[in-house]
């Protein structure tokens, strides 16, 4: 790695953390906009104008919102999230175990969605133009033009209504054998699965045709090699640095489907914690929640660009 | 494939007003939409039941000769709950997907004109604003100021005004950088005009298009808020409120849960094949 490269990711790097600055910054005055006192709201009307001036001083609601702002970064950098306007608890209470659920979905979406979506992407860009080629492409741009819920839906209408193989609702808390979390597992999976399979798709086969339309294969193919000769050893080394950028950016498309999925089959994950949070109005939790969301979106973000950085031979 | 073989018979036949010519799979993307767009237009007039009338004994009754769609769980008439349903999905898309493309498009056209310090941070900031996902971002607002339809017509706009902005000031760079702009700089001519004269006429097409693809994507996101309750709200119900209310008939197969997401689909998907199969002319001028 040279100097070039270097700078390159570390301009990279600092781009990310002022995103994230100016992200949290949204994310925190976005919150207080709320119309009306957080403190009348919290003590309902009858509250006694001494009792709400106590807990506005409390709560530090009577500084300016900028001081309000940088005590609650601070906050959030020491690992204090606040407390749950809703029941009391300490926010990052209610996220700790939820959060584990979150990944666990993401992870296992992960390990299924990624090697259909390389093989499906991969053989459809070397068959290009063929049918089976049109298949894969209009089934991926059908997913992508659905809503994530009208997939779900489908799912459970498919397997659980008219197959019944598989339960409607899932609960990862009521595990006992490898059966059940199988089960339990199965329909967000598929679901989501669908939703970050075509992403992927879409991008690996676009990376790979790139690739394949350079002068260096065509070359190869000039020279005579065979057709899974010049992908092979000619053209997928070189579109590696492209397969996996797109995989880490289908990867963000995770966070806009966990939200659907979870709240579809009642997944206790912090995808459906932050959408009863905005139900209930609970800000501290949904500043928490959002913040969580940003940064692994930006981490898959800066991922991707940072991988694309890297795998491009012209700055070795 | 298809596209090169369609565009030397339009180049041949190119006989029509406008001097394009779709193909058939064009043409049935933009009759569907024109079909969603008179009956959002026209819903009240040709709905067969009134919206809010429980007209059916049973609810999550299947699809009959009175019923088409069937009845939602109240055992109101799921067609016109649907014909109506479009007037808040057509109608809240496409004022916010116009917002944003209006924003999106003026203010890169300026940041292309104007380059510099004004450039830098209007990129720098719109690509942080980027880096929301955007349901988040929906879900953080409508937690904030609540649900009614103008906010939700702004929020989706401010969501989609980075898109636009970004990929209106790529095409603008590039035509920033041809002879004409140049000489009309040197004629003195004010940036309003280079904008709106010189620069707007030579990107409107691929700007259209991408007003088309964003619109789908604001379908999309609007449908998914209103599934989760954070979009439009009762008594209006638009496609995506209709899943929601009726999701507790998916065990039973109701027809309900499934007639709105097909009619999301059918428009997403005629738009997007209506956009692919546009005259490259049209499409794309910014490779």
């Amino acid at each position: 790695m040279n100097n070039r490269v270097l700078s390159l990711v570390l301009s990279r790097l600092l781009i990310a953390v002022i995103t994230l600055v100016i992200v949290s910054f949204a994310v925190f005055f976005a919150t207080t906009l709320l119309p009306g006192d957080t403190a009348t709201i919290l003590l309902g009307q009858a509250a006694t104008p001494e009792a709400i001036e106590g807990l506005r001083k409390a709560m530090h609601l009577d500084e300016p919102s900028i001081f309000r702002f940088l005590r609650w970064i601070v906050g959030l950098l020491q690992g204090d999230l606040g407390t749950s306007y809703a029941n009391e608890m300490p926010v990052a209470d209610l996220i700790g175990g939820r959060f584990v659920n979150t990944l666990q979905l993401a992870g296992v979406t992960a390990l299924f969605s990624v090697p259909i979506a390389l093989t499906l992407g991969i053989t459809a860009a070397m068959l290009r133009g063929s049918l089976y080629d049109r298949a894969v492409t209009v089934l991926t741009i059908g997913v992508i033009s659905v809503p994530e819920f009208m997939i779900a839906t489908s799912a459970v209408l498919i397997f659980a209504v008219y197959l019944k193989w598989l339960p409607a609702l899932s609960f990862a808390n009521e595990v006992t054998s490898l059966t059940d979390l199988l089960r339990i597992y199965a329909m967000p999976v598929i679901t989501l699965t669908f939703v970050i399979s075509a992403q992927m798709i879409r991008m690996t086969r676009a990376a790979v045709i790139e690739t394949l339309n350079t002068p260096y294969v065509e070359m190869a193919l000039l020279k005579g090699a065979s057709r899974p000769r010049i992908v092979f050893r000619h053209a997928l080394p070189n579109a590696l640095g492209p397969i996996v950028n797109a995989v880490a950016l289908s990867l963000s498309y995770l966070l806009g489907g966990v939200i659907i999925v979870e709240t579809i089959f009642n997944y206790p994950g912090i995808a459906k914690l932050m959408v009863d949070a905005v139900a209930t109005r609970d800000l501290p939790l949904i500043q928490s929640c959002a913040m969580i969301f940003c940064l692994g979106y930006l981490l898959l973000i800066t991922t991707a660009d940072i991988i694309a950085i890297l795998s491009n031979p012209r700055l070795r | 494939m298809t596209m090169t073989h369609s565009e030397t018979k339009s180049a041949r036949i190119s006989g029509t007003r406008l001097g394009y010519r779709f193909n058939i799979v064009g043409m049935v993307g933009l009759s569907i939409i024109l079909c969603w767009a008179l009956v959002a237009i026209f819903a009240p007039l040709i709905i067969p039941y009134p919206v809010g009338e429980i007209v059916d004994l049973d609810y999550f009754g299947p699809m009959s000769r009175d019923f088409w769609l069937g009845s939602d769980y109240l055992g109101r008439d799921m067609l016109s709950r649907i014909l109506m349903g479009a007037r808040y999905t057509v109608g809240i898309s496409l004022a916010a997907v116009t917002i944003a493309c209006f924003s999106g498009v003026v203010l890169g056209m300026i940041a292309a004109v104007a380059g510099g310090w004004l450039d830098t941070v209007l990129s720098r900031f719109l690509d942080a604003l980027n880096s929301i996902p955007s349901k988040l971002f929906g879900l953080v607002v409508v937690a904030a100021v609540g649900s009614s339809i103008p906010v939700l017509i702004l929020t989706l706009s401010v969501i989609y005004i980075p898109g636009a902005y970004r990929f209106a000031r790529a095409l603008a760079v590039n035509i920033n950088a041809m002879d004409f702009i140049t000489v009309a700089r040197i004629r003195g001519e004010s940036t309003l005009y280079l904008i709106r004269s010189e620069i707007l006429p030579n990107i409107v097409g691929p700007v259209l298009a991408d007003l088309g693809i964003r619109f789908v994507f604001i379908v999309l996101l609007l449908s998914g808020l209103s599934f989760l309750g954070l979009g439009v709200q009762p008594p209006y119900a638009d496609w995506g409120a209709l899943v929601r209310e009726n999701i507790g008939g998916l065990p039973f197969g109701a027809p309900a849960v499934m007639a709105p997401s097909f009619a999301i689909a059918s428009l997403t998907i005629s738009v997007n094949l209506l956009i692919d199969n546009l005259p490259k002319k049209i499409r794309d001028r910014s490779e």
